[in-house]
């Protein structure tokens, strides 16, 4: 074999370009000294084409200083124009050159962005993380990529799928090649068919929007395929519809339940109406405020433990305060409901005054643990943690209840008492401990409750009003006296409601729901699972 | 160098007199009462509470200052516990009972609406200082919120804007009671107007106090995957917010994507509220606590200073408290009295400072002029101002968005009419 020369030649030529080239590359690229001078004219168009620069530098801190503007970290001085980013630990680099500041000099101001500006740097950071070793980094790329269907990212994005072993990121990166491919003018047909195929697999509703975007301007011989794969996608949507709804519902019901569990003891079981019962959820809720307060100052490390603290220290202030209405009131008032209700009512209003005179009547934070926020995704469904927690949590109270009436001494003895009061008091159980006991069990119930509903609703002192309708409902709909009947209506009531809101809207979906449990307890006025007997007759 | 006692004595002395002569001293005659009526208990003593306590605030300062015509000024508080009826036989308390010189009070438009009667009828003056839906110019009110258009408008051109993000699709939800449904009612209109598509309005209420915005939040999210820039303005109410905004953040809806300009959320709305998810969503107000002036700071400073809490927050029903109270001031010096019909004809042309920077005027129809400013949340609770308007933006009494309305103008001045049509040349529509 021979080489001729001028092939020679050229190998060698190239191979000098090459050699030249390397050490070129290997050194450090910088930031142009534009960006520094456009972020100092501070206004959000120049600042934008400061992202701009920033992100075709290829500078390897280019990455870092587009998160710190993000983050407002990034500052910049005006004469001569310069510009720093902090780092979360509060060390200061120069922009341009990516080197440790050690004394920046006085006289800086924060570099503003909006929205338009964060989406740029979104779309920006996408670009250049998709490469990233760090998988979570590499999925929100990959999200960055296909919200800003940046063209240039798409070699990056071939390039990362080839090499990407993540099932959760492979699918991604998929989505936003297919949104790239499509949006994009240089694909041919079989690509796009190919893309379109791939959307219609992820069927979610970014690849819903995708296709309904290139829709109008697709070519005519595409439109049928994309109309077909945009039908599809909401085919399966519709059956996704139909399980979020049970899941609202099942999260609806679990709150409903959380909130009505208490009473279905003090009212189901005892008979008393209750109308403070609220209060005592508010209370639940204020304990936890207060013992996150407490570990905010003493122990940060317990954050994420705050809650599991909270819910004895919930139970049992609850329920001390329940035993005291118990023992201070209500028992000088069994028997005569109307006057229970109207004291109960007093009590209520002074609890919430004597709750905002203490803490204020602004609504007060109560953090999530980090095991509460956040979601997941089961076949397109989101989950959020916190409500699923709610769930379990739910469920796992009402087994411990039904545990305690069953199978501990204070339950057969509260449910003797509540079946036959003389019989009971003549075996020698004592009746008006066994009240109150009962009294501070449903009131402890319902503190803890407010453990949990601190998670998704307000800390304030008008927390226990929004439920106790709910309360009575879920009580009066189960059948009054039967715990199972409470957890059947809770969710019952939460499904029915979350099916009819879509149609309905939320104020006429409420009053609808009203509406037929009206007609319900006309035609059977114990609720659903009516105790039978003659303990019912007295 | 030694102090001799004597001279110690005497500068002690001194001091003392100077003190005294630097206390103010009234002239005589009894205090000059304000009303202050605003809800200390009950749903809406979350929003209230904060205003009695500014109101407490400016008459302190006022006091400081020498009281208003050489007369010491004092706060009568009164609690309508959020109840609607009772606003309005408080009111008549204040005002038979008390004889008040004005009162600074209401949150709710029914609240408004309830005292409304009492305040003709005894002919006293009202400072109603929250943003509402307009449609009303009162001879005895004077309104230091924001009207539709010095809010609702400006929020929503800003989002039309490139700046904004040039959204295209627009849901409207609200709490289901008036201000939302007449202001969604305005800005429907006004959408229209613009070429929106009725498909591309999505109208949503809830009741009050709704918490459980899964559905809604899902819907919001579907509605905004049409392929077109979706914007939610939302005039959702007072507690109902943190459960929407807790959804929101839950379902991972980003401002960059689906952005939130709410009309009723402010700082102390977001003081319950863990921020973080929210950067980027957006408030319309008049008045932000992060704007830098040095009225501002100095308000801010002696906020803290006298609820001893220096995390405390201000909001903007707080400024316009602060520039109706300095405007009342000025109209008693102007008239020379403290009669309250007097003092309602000399309200009108009165100007103040407010916390922005700029000066506020009091409009014929009752109404002032206002900046408009639109601030994304930040991380810390607090607001940056994105976007404001080049000048001060004149209170509209009825809008120019609906009919039936827009031919009417409020004028005390000239016309003696809240609701003079400019068609018929008639007072009453």
């Amino acid at each position: 074999m021979t080489v001729s020369p001028l092939r020679w030649l050229c190998a060698c030529g190239l191979w000098l370009i090459l050699a030249v080239a390397q050490p070129l590359q290997a050194q450090p690229a910088t930031i142009p000294a534009d960006a520094a001078t456009r972020l100092a004219e501070d206004g959000f168009s120049a600042t934008e084409a400061a992202i701009g620069l920033i992100a075709a530098s290829g500078a390897p801190h280019a990455v870092a200083a587009l998160e710190a503007m993000a983050d407002r970290r990034l500052l910049f001085w005006k004469d001569p124009a310069r510009a720093i980013w902090r780092d979360a630990a509060g060390a200061s680099f120069d922009l341009l050159t990516g080197e440790a500041v050690a004394s920046p000099p006085a006289g800086a101001s924060l570099v503003r962005v909006n929205n338009r500006l964060r989406g740029a740097i979104q779309a920006a950071l996408g670009t250049l993380t998709l490469l990233s070793p760090d998988p979570q980094r590499r999925l929100r790329a990959a999200e960055a990529v296909l919200r800003s269907r940046d063209q240039a990212a798409l070699a990056d994005v071939e390039t990362a799928l080839a090499r990407e072993t993540v099932a959760r990121v492979r699918v991604a990166l998929l989505e936003a090649r297919a949104a790239l491919i499509l949006t994009g003018t240089t694909a041919d047909r079989p690509t796009r068919e190919g893309a379109i195929a791939t959307l219609v697999d992820v069927a979610d509703t970014t690849a819903l929007t995708v296709l309904r975007q290139v829709l109008p301007t697709a070519d005519a011989t595409l439109k049928p395929v994309i109309e077909a794969g945009i039908a599809s996608i909401e085919r399966t949507m519709a059956i996704r519809d139909v399980a979020q709804t049970v899941w609202f519902g099942l999260s609806l019901g679990s709150v409903l339940l959380l909130a009505a569990i208490g009473l279905a003891i003090t009212f189901g079981v005892m008979g008393v109406i209750n109308m403070a019962h609220g209060e005592m959820v508010m209370i639940g809720a204020y304990v936890t405020f207060v013992v996150q307060e407490v570990i905010r100052t003493h122990a940060p490390h317990l954050f994420d433990w705050s809650l599991p603290i909270a819910i004895p220290l919930a139970f049992v202030c609850a329920g001390a305060v329940g035993i005291a209405i118990e023992r201070g009131i209500i028992r000088f008032l069994y028997g005569r409901p109307l006057e229970t209700l109207l004291a109960t009512f007093g009590v209520s209003l002074v609890l919430q005054q004597a709750i905002r005179t203490w803490f204020g009547p602004t609504n007060r934070e109560v953090g999530a643990p980090s095991y509460m926020s956040g979601f997941f995704e089961v076949w397109g469904l989101q989950i959020t943690y916190g409500r699923l927690w709610i769930l379990v949590f739910t469920l796992v109270v009402f087994a411990c209840l039904l545990l305690v009436l069953r199978a501990t001494p204070l339950g057969l003895q509260m449910r003797a008492v509540t079946q036959n009061r003389r019989m009971a008091s003549a075996m020698g159980i004592r009746t008006r401990f066994v009240d109150a006991m009962t009294f501070g069990l449903g009131s402890g119930i319902a503190g803890i409750a407010g453990v949990a509903l601190s998670q998704i609703d307000n800390v304030s002192p008008n927390l226990g009003q929004s439920y106790i309708i709910d309360s009575f409902m879920v009580v009066v709909f189960g059948g009054v006296g039967n715990l199972w009947g409470t957890l059947v209506a809770a969710f019952t009531l939460g499904i029915a409601n979350k099916v009819l809101e879509p149609f309905a809207g939320a104020v006429l979906g409420k009053i609808l729901i009203l509406i037929l449990l009206i007609l319900f307890i006309q035609k059977r006025p114990r609720g659903l699972f009516a105790l039978k007997g003659r303990a019912v007759e007295q | 160098m030694s102090l001799s006692r004597r001279h110690f004595l005497g500068t002690a002395a001194a001091g003392a007199a100077s003190l005294a002569a630097s206390r103010v001293s009234f002239a005589q005659g009894a205090p000059i009462k304000i009303g202050i009526l605003h809800s200390l208990s009950g749903t809406m003593a979350i929003s209230e509470t904060t205003l009695k306590d500014v109101m407490l605030m400016l008459i302190e300062d006022q006091n400081r200052k020498g009281g208003v015509l050489g007369r010491r000024l004092e706060a009568v508080v009164a609690d309508p516990a959020s109840n609607w009826p009772l606003f309005a036989e408080k009111a008549r308390e204040l005002i038979s009972r008390d004889q008040v010189s004005a009162v600074f009070g209401c949150w709710t438009s029914v609240s408004r609406k309830s005292v409304l009667p009492v305040f003709k009828e005894l002919n006293n003056i009202l400072f109603y200082p929250v943003q509402y839906e307009g449609e009303e110019s009162e001879r005895n009110v004077f309104y230091t919120g924001a009207a539709p258009n010095q809010q609702a408008i400006p929020a929503v051109d800003y989002l039309m804007s490139k700046d904004g993000g040039e959204a295209k699709r627009w849901v409207l939800a609200g709490t289901d009671y008036v201000y939302p449904r007449t202001t969604n009612k305005i800005l429907e209109a006004y959408l229209l107007s613009k070429g929106v598509a009725p498909a591309d309005i999505m109208i949503n209420y809830t009741p009050f106090g709704h918490s459980d915005w899964q559905t809604i939040v899902a819907d919001i999210k579907r509605f905004g995957s049409a392929g077109k820039k979706t914007a939610v303005v939302s005039t959702i109410n007072g507690d109902a917010n943190v459960p929407f905004y807790k959804e929101l953040g839950n379902q991972g809806i980003k401002a960059t994507d689906i952005p939130v300009v709410a009309f009723s959320v402010g700082e102390e709305e977001l003081a319950g509220i863990d921020t973080k998810p929210l950067v980027g969503h957006l408030a319309a107000w008049n008045y932000f606590q992060s704007v830098k002036n040095p009225a501002n700071e100095a308000f801010i400073k002696r906020w803290q200073e006298f609820t001893r809490n220096p995390r405390r927050v201000t909001n903007d029903p707080m400024e316009a408290h602060y520039i109706g109270f300095n405007m009342w001031v000025k109209a008693v010096e102007k008239a020379g009295t403290f009669d309250p019909d007097k003092v309602i004809d000399a309200l009108p042309g009165i100007t103040a400072p407010n916390l922005t920077g700029g000066v506020s005027e009091m409009l014929p129809n009752h109404h002032i002029t206002k900046p408009v400013l639109i601030g994304e949340v930040r991380d810390d609770g607090q607001f940056d101002v994105v976007w404001q308007t080049s000048g001060l933006v004149p209170g509209d009494a009825w809008s120019k968005h609906l009919e039936g309305s827009k031919d009417l103008i409020g004028d005390w001045v000239t016309r003696k009419c809240g609701n003079f049509n400019t068609v018929t040349n008639r007072c009453g529509s």
